[in-house]
């Protein structure tokens, strides 16, 4: 194998497959292009749904709603996936990536799905939301982009799978291999089958929307749909996952606390996080009390018991090594002296902290039979996953790009004072932006409507004045987290594609620690133990955990206090 | 082959759950077949026993 094909990175110590970097390029690209697209879409929807301003009429409302939410729930996401997964086997097992002709192939089919799914929509007569939920039918190249799409996805997450049997070959790694890679696998055995589920569901779909088939039965539809639609997200959790151990371990030099609770708890998620997608359908008939409650409430929190333990894990492991670094000072002082004007920690650290409170509070909420009656369709469902993949999974992707202009693309970051403040106006906004939805969702607001109000409509229906001012709070705040994307986009797309190149003399801007191969860098004298106090290895992790704890039980106490409120049984 | 060599080599035998995710392919397994069978066929066989209308 020539030493040609790879290059390593003087800054970082990662070594990249020179096919596969082009490929990690690409695919990151196109992401960000799609995130642009989205974004702008995502303004105008906001724009309307904001009841003082109602910006678009009904139909350009729907339409954009339809390009917003497939370009960022699917475009952006895997595109984006897709470049972690070539990162996190290639460049973190230090190996050549399998097939890079055939990657090429799946990009080629990703782009052209995009495309086409864009142009059909662009064309007025695809605007059926991301559900495309039959028997609304859309022009048959709605589906026929996604198709394409799922099929170049596929071939990337093999191409990932692959890529692990060379290395294990190759013998690039000993042992197990890092739990970010780790992660990284999660993220694609999730992606295999969501993106096998979508082909079981859009393939009938655009043979019936050709004519070539008489009917499509909506509540199959909607079940194998879902698998598509929600396990899609899950995959974003297990990539952004992984991308919080990965940052705690670049800006850090962070080891997990423990690597076998971690990989467990990726375990659970392989099992059981895709089963979640039931929560969609907790009010359809048809399907048994059993099937709903065993896919939610019992099989969900053992992904949710997951989430958790990655949510003490990585800030603990990210108190263990400041704390070895000196940081010992009362419960928090590892907190306080963590470098917070630096954007790769700043987006991840908020991106952990919505996830948690916001995103999986809420998600258990909605995934508990009796209390998802509250806010079922409402517009707390959008403020419940835009916690959950916005807050999380593309705040966790942004801070994780602020780490690959230099390393892969090899340029310096432009603007560095509007990359600092970056994640707090796309954190801080979307999280009110979330909890604003959440709040007028609880009064009832529905999701997906043009017009709140049901102006001049025959079954009208009076709001209480807080569901318009909520709605108010949610316009603003939607306004603010934009301002924070276009603040990504401008900042990213000057540095790939007009910014300095890293001489060796330069510096990032920002703080970052030398990394290898996810290899931890900081293990305190005595181990995790020996850094903490009163015989806690990171105690501010735990009492956070513990305010956490007690938070989601009063959250949740309350929705059955309120759920018998509005459900009397006199 | 002595007692010590024995020895060494049960301590380093690798429990069953580490070569459970150690193998990519059988979490793969794993990861398609349990929401197959508890999300997706069960949930079908339900639809599919709702008794049409006459």
């Amino acid at each position: 194998m020539s030493n040609e094909l790879f290059r390593t990175c003087p800054e970082s110590g990662l070594q990249f497959h020179r096919p596969a970097e082009r490929l990690m390029k690409a695919h990151a690209v196109v992401a960000v292009v799609i995130l642009l697209l989205g974004g702008i879409a995502a303004l105008l929807v906001t724009l309307t749904r904001w009841p003082a301003v109602h910006l678009l009429p009904a139909d350009r409302f729907y339409q954009l709603l339809t390009s917003h939410g497939v370009n960022m729930l699917i475009f952006w996401i895997i595109s984006f996936e897709i470049a972690i997964l070539y990162f996190c086997s290639s460049t973190l097992l230090k190996c050549r990536l399998a097939t890079p002709k055939l990657a090429w192939v799946g990009f080629g089919l990703m782009l052209l799905g995009i495309i086409v799914n864009n142009l059909a929509v662009a064309n007025g007569d695809a605007s059926v939301m991301m559900t495309s939920y039959v028997p609304m039918p859309a022009n048959p190249n709605f589906y026929l982009g996604l198709i394409l799409f799922a099929v170049g996805a596929l071939i990337g997450c093999f191409i990932f799978l692959a890529t692990l049997v060379v290395a294990k070959d190759e013998k690039t790694y000993e042992g197990s291999i890092p739990l970010v890679t780790f992660g990284a696998l999660t993220a694609c055995i999730i992606a295999v089958f969501t993106i096998a589920s979508g082909a079981i569901v859009l393939v009938p779909t655009w043979l019936w929307s050709l004519g070539y088939i008489n009917n499509i039965d909506a509540a199959m539809y909607r079940i194998v749909w879902w698998a598509l639609g929600h396990s899609s997200q899950q995959i974003n959790v297990a990539a952004h996952v992984s991308v919080w151990y990965a940052i705690a371990a670049i800006v850090f030099g962070a080891r997990p606390l423990s690597e076998k609770v971690s990989r467990t708890a990726f375990f659970l998620y392989i099992a059981f996080l895709q089963l979640a997608s039931a929560h969609h359908l907790l009010v359809d008939p048809g399907l048994s009390a059993e099937w709903k409650i065993f896919n939610t409430s019992y099989a969900m929190y053992l992904a949710v018991l997951a989430s958790m333990v990655h949510g003490l894990t990585v800030p603990g492991s990210i108190e263990v090594a400041q704390r070895a670094k000196g940081y010992t000072k009362g419960l928090f002082q590892w907190l306080q002296k963590a470098p917070w004007s630096n954007p790769i920690f700043s987006g991840m650290f908020i991106s952990l902290v919505g996830f948690g409170f916001l995103g999986g509070i809420s998600g258990v909420v909605m995934g508990t039979e009796q209390i998802n009656i509250i806010i079922h369709n409402t517009i707390y469902v959008p403020g419940h996953f835009h916690a959950t993949v916005v807050i999380g999974t593309t705040l966790a992707f942004m801070s994780l790009t602020y780490f690959l202009i230099p390393t892969l693309f090899r340029k310096q970051v432009a603007f560095p004072g509007i990359a600092k403040l970056q994640p707090y106006f796309f954190g801080i906004g979307m999280s009110v932006f979330a909890l604003a939805m959440m709040g007028a969702g609880t009064l009832g607001v529905e999701r997906r409507h043009w017009d709140m109000a049901f102006t001049n409509s025959t079954l009208a229906f009076e709001y209480p004045a807080s569901a318009y001012t909520l709605m108010g709070i949610m316009g603003v705040a939607g306004v603010v987290a934009i301002l924070g994307g276009a603040m990504y986009i401008l900042v990213t797309v000057t540095s790939v594609f007009f910014g300095k190149p890293v001489g060796s003399e330069s510096s990032y801007g920002f703080t970052t620690a030398r990394v290898s191969r996810a290899d931890p860098l900081i293990v305190p004298e005595g181990g995790h133990a020996a850094a903490g106090k009163w015989g806690f290895a990171a105690p501010g992790t735990f009492l956070l955990a513990i305010f956490f704890l007690v938070t989601f039980i009063l959250y949740y106490a309350v929705n059955w206090k309120y759920l018998a409120s509005v459900w009397p049984l006199s | 082959m002595s007692q010590e060599t024995t020895d060494a080599q049960a301590s380093e035998r690798i429990p069953a759950m580490q070569r459970i995710l150690d193998n990519p392919f059988i979490l793969l397994f794993i990861g398609v077949v349990f929401p197959s069978v508890f999300y997706i066929i069960w949930g079908i066989v339900e639809i599919v026993n709702i008794p049409l209308a006459p």
